[in-house]
């Protein structure tokens, strides 16, 4: 598997390592609502098929992306700098 | 019955192996059953079992997508063991030690139960005191465990690197004498040839594609063999959990799914003598009575649902593999495969009832699923039968995430790639 960097270009994937699901959004810190933080914390939709994911270029520029993946094929759709990816997703 | 004895084999030898009886029925599915199970693993089977055997409840079936066996129950490396730390671990895996010991009498379907051994290797002070630690937990509850100096490792297994220059050089191990392997086809085949003897149907070829509901209930299940309804519907699917759930309408559990590998080797003499484990790394490693050494390590690292795996793991398992025995670096590999893993946040598994009503899920095994086939399928049973847990997977109900009560026996946290 390969990931096209947006600083480095196509990348080897063993420079990357992998965060988790990125569709999962941090509850308000103040909430104190245990429902919705163990949900946040335990719970995921494990998705067949196109994910949206963390990967840390670690070995390579050290940027934070979000990659969307076929998690079946491990074909890469789309890859963003995880700063753009967040602020966009905020209203 | 003696259905493979050495006369079975001699008589069939002369008659030219036409007379062998299939070892189950392939029945066509009922309308209706008490219990559908959906998964026919390790998992699907046993319970399948222990509800005719134990609970008295026949009228059930096992559904799979493919053929029995296929799954996980024939992909892994057979490690049986239950050096846990944590009590509800230690509790958990000690039944299935236990239903192991009898099991090829229990089922009259010789497993090839070994209790060779499983013995973990420490590369540093600091490791050792660790597995000293988790000895003393075991012992405390009444399971065997052993210290072992740099003198034992070495008698336990020739051929290891235990120069003063390796790159992690070896300062002693633990071992579980107990803990062994077994044959995982045999797992699969003499459950299944056992339920299908008390009267459970196993109806292969039969993929789950909804769920049928009685308003919130789970009432059976619609499958490619056709409408099959149940009072109630069991699964245990394990690395395909939340697409099979998903078909529930439950769209989020404490799962994530992942690829496993696994190695065998070209046949050698004996070398390996026991179940072993690398502290330096993550690799495990054992010798079948083929003589193959059978072998992995980490899963890829990252959310899966290919049943392949990629290179670098695989690189890194062998140069692990070689660390420790240089010398069987020469040694040609046969085969590899990946099976789909279905990895839960705190690294246990989740025997419960639940999450709608009429249905009962079993899940969560990581990759120490196979070990717990027997006393998986025991508690599951009862869970099913009873409506309430079983005294040993009380600890492992779903909720227990919704409390915050993660039993997570390595203290990796809420990340399914460590566990
Ligand atoms: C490479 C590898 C090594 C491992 N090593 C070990 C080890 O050393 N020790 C150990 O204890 N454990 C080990 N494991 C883990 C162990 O194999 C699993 O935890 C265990 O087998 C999972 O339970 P099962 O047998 O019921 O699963 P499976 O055999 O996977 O059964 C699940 C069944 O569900 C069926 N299914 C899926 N979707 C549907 C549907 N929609 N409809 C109908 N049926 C469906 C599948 O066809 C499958 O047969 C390993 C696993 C792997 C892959
Ligand atoms: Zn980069």
């Amino acid at each position: 598997m390969r990931i096209p960097c947006p600083f480095c270009g196509l990348r080897d994937g063993v420079e990357f390592s992998y965060q988790g699901d990125a569709n999962r959004t941090r509850p308000d810190p103040v909430s104190v609502d245990q429902t919705v933080w163990n949900d946040h914390v335990f719970n995921r939709v494990n998705t067949r098929g196109v994910h949206r994911e963390f990967w840390l270029h670690n070995h390579g520029c050290r940027a934070h992306l979000v990659v969307e993946r076929n998690t079946v094929t491990h074909e890469i759709v789309s890859v963003a700098l995880a700063r753009q990816f967040v602020l966009e997703r905020k209203p | 019955m003696a259905e493979y004895s050495a006369w079975q084999l001699l008589k069939h030898a002369f008659t030219g192996n036409t007379g062998w009886k299939e070892a189950w029925r392939k029945p066509e599915p009922k309308p209706a059953y008490e219990v559908v199970i959906v998964g026919g693993g390790g998992h699907g089977l046993s319970t399948a079992y222990y509800l005719a055997k134990e609970f008295g409840i026949r009228n059930v079936a096992v559904v799979d997508k493919g053929v029995l066996g296929q799954g996980n129950v024939g992909r892994n490396t057979q490690a049986i063991r239950s050096n846990y730390l944590l009590p509800e671990n230690q509790h958990f895996y000690e039944l299935s030690m236990d239903l192991w010991e009898g099991l090829s009498q229990e089922l009259n379907y010789n497993v090839m139960f070994s209790q060779r051994g499983v013995l973990n290797i420490a590369h540093h002070p600091a490791q050792l005191d660790q597995f000293a630690r988790r000895g003393n937990a075991m012992r405390l509850n009444g399971i065997d465990a052993e210290l072992y100096t740099r003198a034992d490792v070495a008698r336990a297994l020739p051929g290891i690197d235990m120069s003063p220059t390796a790159r992690f050089p070896i300062h002693g191990g633990f071992m579980q004498k107990s803990a062994g392997v077994a044959r995982h086809d045999a797992v699969a085949w003499g459950y299944a040839r056992a339920a299908d003897r008390l009267g459970v149907d196993l109806i292969e070829n039969a993929e789950v594609l909804e769920f049928i509901k009685d308003g919130d209930r789970v009432a059976g299940v619609r499958t490619t063999r056709g409408e099959i309804r149940a009072s109630k519907v069991a699964v245990a699917v394990a690395g395909s959990t939340s697409e099979v759930m998903r078909r529930a309408g439950i769209d989020r559990l404490p799962i994530e799914s992942h690829v496993l590998q696994a190695f065998v080797t070209e046949s050698l003499k004996p070398v390996i003598h026991t179940v072993a484990t690398y502290g330096g790394g993550h690799l495990y490693f054992s010798q079948t009575d083929k003589g193959s050494i059978l072998f992995g390590g980490d899963i890829d690292g990252y959310n899966s649902w290919a049943q392949r795996g990629n290179l670098p793991v695989v690189e890194d398992v062998m140069a692990e593999m070689v660390t420790l025995f240089p010398g069987l670096a020469r040694v040609r590999l046969l085969r590899s495969w990946g099976g789909i893993m279905d990895m839960s946040m705190d690294g246990s598994p989740i025997i419960t009832a639940g999450p709608l009503p009429g249905m009962y899920l079993n899940t969560g095994w990581c990759y120490g699923g196979f070990k717990a086939i027997p006393g998986s399928g025991l508690c599951f049973a009862h869970t099913i039968a009873k409506d309430e847990p079983h005294r040993l997977s009380a600890p492992f109900t779903l909720d227990r995430f919704q409390r915050a009560y993660a039993i997570d026996d390595k203290g990796q946290g809420p990340t399914p790639k460590w566990h």
